[in-house]
């Protein structure tokens, strides 16, 4: 069994009330926090090792240690819990289960970077999570664990929700930024980065839901602690959203350095219906996929998975069966992209939607025979070519589907139709 | 967040009482008027179901923004309707987790009972259908959202029991 830093009160239906959360252990932190110097808050947390955990996994004390000291400007927080990366789901989790950890960590960060104002980006789609996250922070004021003078520390600060409207984009920072800046989600190109000039203009630290919700741990039982658990670089544990063809699905917290597919068949009893395993989608619809024999040879940490050639991401674990088809899923991601791009860089506008159109045709029978290779041309002209990664989150993995699965779309196109298709509503799908 | 979407637009659109109150909150909750127009929008939305031209002007007049910021932002994000959904609105994920699971055989089924296709509303103006990107619930795929309530694991007869509850 993996230590358990973030999903310990998961199996506590009442963990959501303040009063419950108390008695568990929660906001003793803040003693401590209050009485430590905000700098060395800061060196703990780069010492922990703790690495972002929407995606990108960098080191959250880094991200926090680039925000100036001597500015007159206030400082914010921007929360990312728009959780748009398909296949993710467990800050949903940590909002509806455990909303007063995440509000614990909120401070410890604000503290430490000086910040008196965090907005909560919640996406628009989780209106139950937002009931509960808002019900927290209504508690936490009427205690006094936010508002004015906290606990008697004469530190203030001030929390508040800000819901999306179901736009992918708003997950990148810069797109967040904007979004609650009132404007459509178009990221802004970096540098300069958030830390310097982000909300309002102002020094600005975004961090992830399952980020902040680590923090806790770190202040309660130091970050020796927290560094202790895991791998050389992937230091403690991270909650993969595990879905698709297992047994059981759901959210799972994992210390970093086991063996990946042990860790999937273990936490979820395996590929569903004993069927065959075909493949690993390892951090979300954005990372290349796995091979069965890859994600069996390959450990969970983020270097490990950057070996094996994918990403861990935002740890959204997808699981394909053998009953599964490639080309289908490249069409369902493509069209995805393509309906998310945010529209301000050509490669990304028109490249996304021209992947989704060559898929569509080929899943549909009416692939030509160099569709797999005009796909695999197309993927380089939208890498490292646009504001944001939006692009590169398309054309990675579908590079990997059509190297890894070759034979699959060349089926689809001798075929001319679908091997695995069902024959319902692919003409409703559309 | 609530399931009456129907109703009337009324003829110069204007807050309730209770919406204007939680209006004048959200302009403290920013140090500028244009960041509170997502959650003004929500407001309106709240409280008409769906976003006309005439309600997108008043939002703007209310927070002294140009009428073209305000149409763009409500064009740009996907849950600000502009056009009145059915009294039950369905939005059926179609990425790749519920497809894993069996989310195709589901709009075939919703489409054929209904007898319209994504985008949609019935003739009597009770159901409307809408494909969605991922929920955030792919533990618990297939999922829609019924107006706001999250309906998961859903298989044929899981989806009929939803609709003859509606």
């Amino acid at each position: 069994m993996s230590k358990k830093i973030l999903s310990e009160n998961f199996d506590n239906p009442d963990a959501y009330k303040l009063a419950v959360y108390e008695k568990l252990g929660g906001y003793r932190s803040l003693e401590k926090l209050f009485k430590t110097d905000p700098a060395s808050v800061i060196e703990d947390v780069k010492n922990s090792g703790l690495r972002g955990r929407g995606g990108a996994g960098f080191s959250a004390g880094m991200k926090w240690g680039f925000v100036p000291k001597d500015t007159d400007k206030p400082k914010y927080l921007c929360v990312n819990a728009d959780e748009g990366e398909p296949g993710t789901f467990k800050d949903r989790k940590i909002m509806v289960q455990d909303p007063h950890k995440l509000i614990e960590g909120i401070i410890i960060c604000s503290y430490a970077v000086g910040i008196g104002t965090a907005y909560i980006y919640v996406r628009g789609e989780y209106v139950t999570p937002i009931n509960r996250l808002q019900g927290a922070i209504d508690e936490a004021y009427a205690s006094g664990y936010l508002g004015k003078n906290i606990r008697g520390s004469g530190f203030d600060l001030d929390v508040f929700i800000h819901r999306g409207a179901g736009a992918y984009i708003c997950g990148e920072e810069t797109g967040l930024i904007e979004s609650i800046e009132g404007k459509k989600g178009q990221p802004r190109p970096k540098p300069p980065f958030p830390a310097v000039i982000g909300l309002f203009n102002c020094p600005t630290v975004v961090n992830n839901v399952e980020t902040l919700s680590n923090l806790p741990f770190i202040i309660n039982e130091g970050w020796e602690a927290y560094a202790s658990l895991g791998t050389e670089k992937s230091k403690g544990t991270m909650l993969f959203s595990i879905s698709g063809m297992v047994e059981r699905p759901g959210v799972y917290e994992q210390e970093f350095g086991v063996n990946l597919w042990e860790f999937i068949e273990n936490a979820t009893g395996g590929v569903k219906g004993g069927r065959k395993l075909k493949g690993v989608v390892p951090g979300g619809s954005s990372s290349p996929i796995l091979t069965a024999e890859e994600a069996r040879n390959t450990i969970l940490d983020y270097e490990s998975i950057a070996a094996a050639g994918s990403m861990l991401g935002s740890g959204a674990i997808m699981v394909f069966s053998e009953d599964n088809c490639i080309v289908k899923a490249l069409q369902v991601i493509s069209r995805f992209y393509a309906h998310e791009s945010c529209g301000q860089c050509p490669p990304c506008r028109e490249g996304t939607y021209w992947i989704a159109r060559v898929a569509e045709r080929m899943e549909e029978g009416e692939g030509n025979p160099g569709d797999p290779d005009l796909i695999l041309d197309v993927c380089p002209h939208l890498m490292g070519m646009t504001v944001c990664v939006l692009a590169d989150a398309l054309a990675m993995p579908a590079k990997s589907y059509v190297e890894k699965f070759r034979d699959e779309f060349d089926q689809h196109i001798k075929e001319k139709r679908c091997p695995y298709a069902s024959s319902a509503a692919s003409s409703v799908m559309g | 967040m609530k399931d009456e979407t129907q109703k009337q637009t009324q003829k110069n659109f204007a807050f309730n009482d209770e919406n204007e109150k939680k209006f004048r909150e959200t302009l403290n909750m920013y140090p500028t008027n244009m960041a509170a127009l997502l959650p003004t929008l929500w407001l309106a939305m709240d409280q008409n179901g769906y976003l006309t031209d005439e309600i997108l002007e008043y939002v703007a007049g209310r927070l002294e923004l140009s009428p073209v910021h305000v149409y763009a932002v409500a064009e740009f994000y996907t849950m600000f309707l502009r056009n009145p959904p059915g009294r039950y609105h369905l939005q059926l994920c179609r990425n790749l987790s519920c497809t894993l699971c069996g989310s195709e055989e589901i709009l075939a089924h919703l489409a054929d009972r209904f007898d319209i296709l994504p985008g949609e509303t019935t003739e009597d103006g009770i159901f409307s259908l809408e494909l969605v990107e991922c929920l955030g619930s792919c533990g618990t795929a297939p999922v829609m959202r019924v107006n706001d309530r999250y309906c998961e694991n859903l298989t044929l007869a899981k989806v009929d029991k939803i609709i003859e509850g509606c």
